[in-house]
């Protein structure tokens, strides 16, 4: 297919190029740009970041799981295009060597990457915007020094220019679609639903955060192929009076700015859910269509009464997310249907989500448990709890739920309530965490629940020396 | 002078902007093929039989080689020759390269590795210590032991003992860039081979072997690596071997790179320990006698087991004088992958031994772990008299012991006293998250413990313009081992460091060197390229000596001059001058390390020129709910001697802690019952991301020269920091004691799930 996009300020048109060849190895074996670097290949290191620009902002992302279809119409920056051609170093460039922020300096491009996309946006959450950037070397404390040094220092013009990018017909999607063979790349939800009824078969990659490790890690052939990176109508966000909605292509970054006031124990799930990178990449709807166990939204979703919004042709069907999830590797759904959007309605913030998982950033749950309880009166008037992690499919604590509503919230019933998890769930040992581990903790994370609604500490995240 | 600048890493600026090369991006020649290992799927077995016809009829397949196919020897092993390069119709953990499959690209080698059909008689692996033990898998015949004066008997007759087991987890080394290589065929069969590699010579030495030529035929090079850490001293050998055995079949160069997956799953990783000990002590907490049995698991082939085993003996004393001990060392043999060389090579193992051993006394004694450590310490220096005894469990006396300043010192800048008190209140008060702080000293022995290791040499080079070209054995990973010995050249010619250029390690230039390990760098390749800059430096002061009539020590290089009597020139005149003057302006430069000499037979002698000493003090929160824990604050005090560059070192410090902290915390290495490595890639190996790093780290470096005469007096300071991580995970331990009476009895990792575990056993006795 064909592509156009800006790179380090050059116009680049390509022609015919393999709809799975990734950026990284694009930049590295076809324009010998070899600054970009190949740590993982599967988005877990973020020594391949490069910043991709468009008319929604500058956005840190890694290459190596990000297929060049994807960046049509996009700007996109590698560690050779953010000094000025005078040889004058970006300042995040002269801060890391005066901090001495490099090592053995494998990493240091994409750290470069993500610290001159999070200086351009004027974000300063340093540990957050760097959760995706691994380093063995430094410790990462002269890392966070530099990147503190420079936060007031001027952002280059340059930057200014990517996101204004020459083609804007393409940075909206309005273009001709070239090559229209498949891949295929439609512009509108519409489009989308007639090209996949008529293909059931193809692959849709919205974010390419889990497809893309099908091509890098389990080297499959993707033969019929559909990007959705340009159906805009797809990437909207609602918030009303009754209800918020988010379109199957918001981003995760999207995601938790939506919720950070809404329901700030998501947000903060969401701060947590893999890395800036990737939540730059991986699409809410992306999340649920996958059908993990272990996504952080679905159970999340679950607790807050989500409904999904499937489509299929002009078809259109509304269910409960739980609903679903039918099985490990099963959904609800069926050939040449997809997510449309997902939705849930406003309520009162009573939700609480906990990720446990080895690390706190950029890790995959080992337990995900999400709790909505409404207490009334002293009585437990409601109860959503769904987890990841604890069984084939995200799913709600039905018997515990059960052994909630309408009873006194107090110490006793969450004692009895805590027992019921056996009756829920069956969780499985692995690498993650173990099966003992997994329930015991879920009966905990009850427990945190109520003891948080006691005005208690519980949150080492929240502690200081 | 240019030595203990605080000046940025050499590179820094090449990494800044992407422009630094690693061997992945040397421009490589048109043609090139690129190589992946097929690996078997099992941990145990034979070889039936093998159709790797579908591996040939691959797209872009050149070629694919079986171990009959190789010319020369089938061996990539550093030490005894156990570990054959492609299977020799055995195999013996899941990985283990089978074949070699030659392609146009690396996506293409690695889709045809995956097509081989192999068929196996599968066995029942060996995968953990007890089932070694049990089938008594080893390497050597039976437990090494050293042993100093009578440990059991001393712990039978002390007024209290305990005994305990706990089990130690290994480590991934996880450096950023995988393991890479290329070769070059050159002509008349000559091999130049780029490797990211921290053994040049070693790199040199098995392709030698693997082309069946002398080792003048092979030229190895190596600018930099992405990170070692050790996992690159014999774990580059494959690729190396590999690369030059195709580009000998193909007349083409060959690269060859890990997928980081494949990565983790071939490549060899810490060891793991399971520790045993038995101590016997007073009610002040000093330790009469202490026995451990230290079972290591080193995985299908020896490598370098061995002096790793040995190492963790030579450090299970840390900071402490034991008066009777016995260390027994059990080195077991897996189907797992070959454990190798990490940072610290062993000493970290046996250093959590014994400061698990103080921090178990410490607990039955309930006294101040701090007042334990300190009451068992060495003497310093000046408190031994000639007779007195301050030998370790080796028979080497420790004559700089450093640890009694440092506490004190750490202890009063962390403000120690008042945060132990400050938490203990914390804890009184707050049900689900407690707190907990803990201080670990560090002293860790520096030079190889095989003898002949500890030598290396120089090649320095003056241009008739005055500008320097240095090279050494020495490798760089990101330490700052070049620019370290930079300063020292710029230093002996007393010119500015831009005049000096520094160049890839290569075995045509400085012959015969050790690994990059050992901590080694610096104290080796600075003392040679010291020797060799001199020996420039000498010439020159006698040439101007002599034009000027004067003595050639009254000639001083200085400030980018020199000068003699009244004269005074740049050194680029000198150069200049000495050129015309036809003096010989390229010079050699050796070391070797005095006062070493070592039986590990025995466990008797001096295997370490002098020791590097560090201390820590972290403090962690945990949620007694779930185990999820954090380190709030950590300060450090580490000694590197009189600091080449303390920039440097303080890097060194703030990483190492913060990989030995991961080691002890997140880093969970899992096999599954069929030896399967589950944690492949980071997406399920955690080690430490950004905001893990201690919230306040405050890290200062102990301002004392080196009592032995190292180059200006400067300490090593590549491994030792790594030990100060242990501290983090004591201070777990500690809050973990504040749920209930029961000693903690952690186990390392300490993940969320073994933190949650504890509180059971201590709260709960679950």
């Amino acid at each position: 297919m064909d592509i156009t996009f800006l790179l380090n300020g050059e116009t680049v048109e390509l022609a015919g190029v393999s709809p799975t060849a990734t950026l990284l190895d694009w930049l590295r074996e076809e324009r010998h740009l070899r600054g970009t670097k190949e740590g993982c290949n599967e988005g877990d290191c973020g020594a391949c970041t490069v910043m991709v620009s468009d008319a929604d902002g500058a956005r840190a992302l890694n290459s190596c799981i990000l297929f060049l279809p994807q960046l049509h119409g996009k700007a996109i920056r590698t560690v050779e295009g953010v000094g000025e051609a005078d040889g004058t170093l970006h300042p995040v460039q002269d801060a890391m060597i005066e901090y001495h922020g490099s090592q053995c300096g494998f990493c240091t491009p994409g750290f470069v990457m993500s610290m001159t996309a999070a200086h351009a946006n004027g974000a300063t959450d340093h540990d957050t915007q760097l959760a995706g950037n691994l380093c063995r070397c430094t410790g990462y404390a002269p890392i966070i020094r530099a990147a503190e040094a420079c936060e007031d220092k001027p952002v280059p013009t340059w930057v200014n220019n990517d996101r204004s990018f020459l083609l804007p017909e393409i940075s909206r999607g309005e273009d001709e679609v070239r090559g229209a063979e498949p891949p295929i790349a439609p512009t509108t939800s519409d489009e989308l639903a007639t090209i996949y009824a008529a293909n059931p078969d193809a692959t849709i990659i919205a974010g390419a955060t889990d497809v893309g490790l099908w091509v890098t890690k389990q080297l499959r052939e993707l033969n019929s192929i559909i990007f959705l990176n340009r159906c805009d109508d797809l990437k909207k966000v609602e918030v009303t009076d009754t209800h918020v909605r988010f379109g199957a292509m918001v981003d995760m970054n999207t995601v938790g700015n939506a919720l950070s006031d809404l329901h700030p124990s998501y947000g903060e799930m969401v701060r947590r859910y893999a890395s800036v990178q990737v939540r730059h990449a991986a699409t809410i709807g992306g999340n649920i269509a996958n059908g993990s166990p272990i996504g952080d939204n679905p159970p999340a979703l679950i607790a807050l009464g989500a409904t999904l919004h499937l489509r299929q042709g002009d078809s259109r069907r509304d269910l409960l997310l739980e609903d679903f999830f039918i099985d490990y590797g099963k959904q609800d759904r069926q050939p040449g249907e997809f997510v449309e959007a997902v939705s849930f309605p406003r309520q009162p913030d009573t939700l609480k989500c906990y990720k446990l998982s080895k690390r706190f950033d950029q890790d995959i749950s080992a337990v995900c448990g999400c709790f909505n309880i409404t207490v009334a009166d002293g009585t437990v008037t409601d109860a959503r709890i769904a987890f990841g992690g604890m069984a084939g499919i995200p799913k709600r604590a039905a018997a515990v739920e059960a052994a909630l509503i309408g009873q006194a919230w107090t110490a006793q019933t969450i004692t009895t309530a805590k027992s019921k998890f056996d009756a829920d769930f069956t969780p499985l040992t692995d690498m993650r965490a173990s099966a003992n581990y997994r329930l015991e903790t879920a009966r905990t994370l009850l427990e945190r629940y109520f003891a948080e609604s006691q005005g208690q500490t519980t949150n080492v995240l929240e502690v200081s020396a | 002078m240019s030595v203990t600048k605080p000046l940025p890493h050499d590179a820094a600026h090449l990494h800044v902007t992407g422009t630094a090369r690693y061997v992945d991006d040397i421009p490589s020649p048109a043609g090139t093929l690129h190589l992946a290992f097929g690996q078997s799927p099992i941990a145990k077995g034979r070889i039936t039989s093998m159709n790797l016809d579908a591996v040939k009829a691959a797209p872009g397949v050149v070629a694919v080689m079986v171990a009959d196919d190789l010319p020369f020897a089938n061996d990539v092993s550093p030490s005894i020759h156990d570990e054959p390069l492609l299977s020799d119709g055995t195999v013996n953990y899941v990985g283990q390269p089978v074949f070699l499959v030659i392609a146009k690209s690396h996506l293409a080698a690695r889709k045809a590795a995956h097509l081989g059909q192999i068929d196996y008689a599968e066995e029942t692996p060996i995968l953990t210590v007890d089932e070694a033990l049990a089938a008594d898998s080893r390497f050597e015949d039976g437990p090494r032991i050293y042993e100093k004066g009578d440990a059991d008997a001393a712990i039978d007759a002390a007024p209290r003992q305990i005994e305990a087991t706990f089990e130690i987890g290994g480590q991934e080394h996880f450096y950023l860039e995988g393991q890479a290589a290329m070769a070059v065929p050159n002509e008349g069969g000559d091999m130049l081979v780029h490797s990211s590699t921290q053994h040049p010579t070693e790199i040199q030495h098995k392709v030698a072997e693997a082309l069946g030529v002398p080792m003048h035929g092979v030229r190895v090079e190596t600018r930099r690596m992405g990170g070692g850490f050790g996992g690159k001293e014999s774990q580059g050998n494959a690729l190396a071997v590999s690369c030059a055995v195709a580009a000998r079949l193909t007349g083409r160069a060959c690269k060859m790179r890990y997928d980081r997956d494949d990565d983790m799953v071939i490549t060899g990783k810490r060891h793991e320990f399971r520790i045993n000990y038995r101590v016997g002590f007073d009610t002040d907490g000093r330790v009469h006698g202490v026995s451990f049995k230290q079972y290591t698991r080193c995985g299908w082939a020896q490598d370098l087991s061995l002096p790793v085993a040995d190492r963790a003996m030579l450090h299970s004393d840390n900071a402490y004088l034991l008066k009777n001990a016995r260390i027994e060392s059990h080195r077991l043999k897996t189907n797992t992958q070959s454990a190798t060389a990490y940072r610290g090579f062993g000493g970290p193992q046996g250093m959590v031994g014994i400061e698990r051993v103080m921090d178990h006394i410490a607990h039955d004694l309930d006294l101040d772990p701090v007042e334990v450590r300190k009451r068992n310490y060495y003497a310093a220096k000046s408190d031994v008299s000639g007779q007195e005894d301050n030998s370790t469990p080796y028979g080497m006396q420790v004559e700089d012991f450093e640890l009694h300043g440092m506490t004190e010192r750490l202890l009063e800048t962390s403000d120690y006293a008042a945060r132990r008190a400050a938490i203990e209140k914390w804890n009184a008060e707050n049900p689900i998250v407690k707190k907990g702080i803990a201080f670990a000293p560090v002293k860790f022995g520096i030079s190889f413990t095989l003898t002949h290791l500890n030598q290396a040499g120089a090649l320095v080079h003056v241009y008739q313009d005055g500008s320097v070209h240095l090279n050494h054995g020495g490798t760089e990973m990101g330490q700052g081992l070049f620019q370290k010995v930079a300063q020292v050249a710029a230093s002996r010619f007393g010119i500015p460091l831009d005049l000096v250029k520094i160049t890839a390690t290569d075995t045509a230039k400085v012959p015969n060197t050790s690994a990059t390990a050992a901590s080694s760098g610096s104290d080796l390749n600075g003392m040679a390229v010291k020797a060799a800059c001199d020996t420039i430096r000498d010439r020159m002061a006698e040439f101007l000596a002599e034009r000027h009539q004067a003595e050639a020590s009254d000639v001083i290089f200085s400030d980018g001059h020199v000068e003699v009597g009244e004269a005074r020139y740049t050194f680029q005149e000198v150069a200049a001058m000495a050129y015309q003057g036809r003096i010989s302006l390229s010079a050699t430069g050796f070391y070797k390390t005095p006062k070493i000499e070592w039986d590990r037979i025995k466990g008797q002698g001096r295997p370490f020129f002098y020791f590097a000493y560090g201390a820590s003090i972290t403090e962690v929160a945990i949620d007694t709910l779930t185990g999820e824990n954090r380190i709030l604050r950590t300060d450090v005090l580490h000694d590197a001697g009189a600091s080449l560059n303390p920039a440097l070192d303080i890097g060194q410090v703030e990483g190492g802690y913060v990989q030995g902290a991961g080691w002890l915390t997140t880093e969970e290495l899992v096999w599954d019952d069929r030896g399967r490595l589950r944690t492949h890639a980071p997406s399920t190996y955690k080690i430490p991301a950004c905001s893990d790093r201690p919230d306040v780290f405050n890290v200062s470096l102990w301002e004392a020269e080196n009592r032995e005469d190292t180059i200006y007096r400067s300490k090593a300071v590549g491994e030792p920091p790594f030990m100060l991580g242990i501290s983090a995970w004591l201070a777990l331990s500690n809050a973990v004691s504040a749920c209930g009476d029961a000693y903690p009895a952690i186990d390392a990792p300490a993940t969320a799930e073994e933190v949650w575990a504890s509180v059971r056993r201590v709260r709960d006795g679950i």
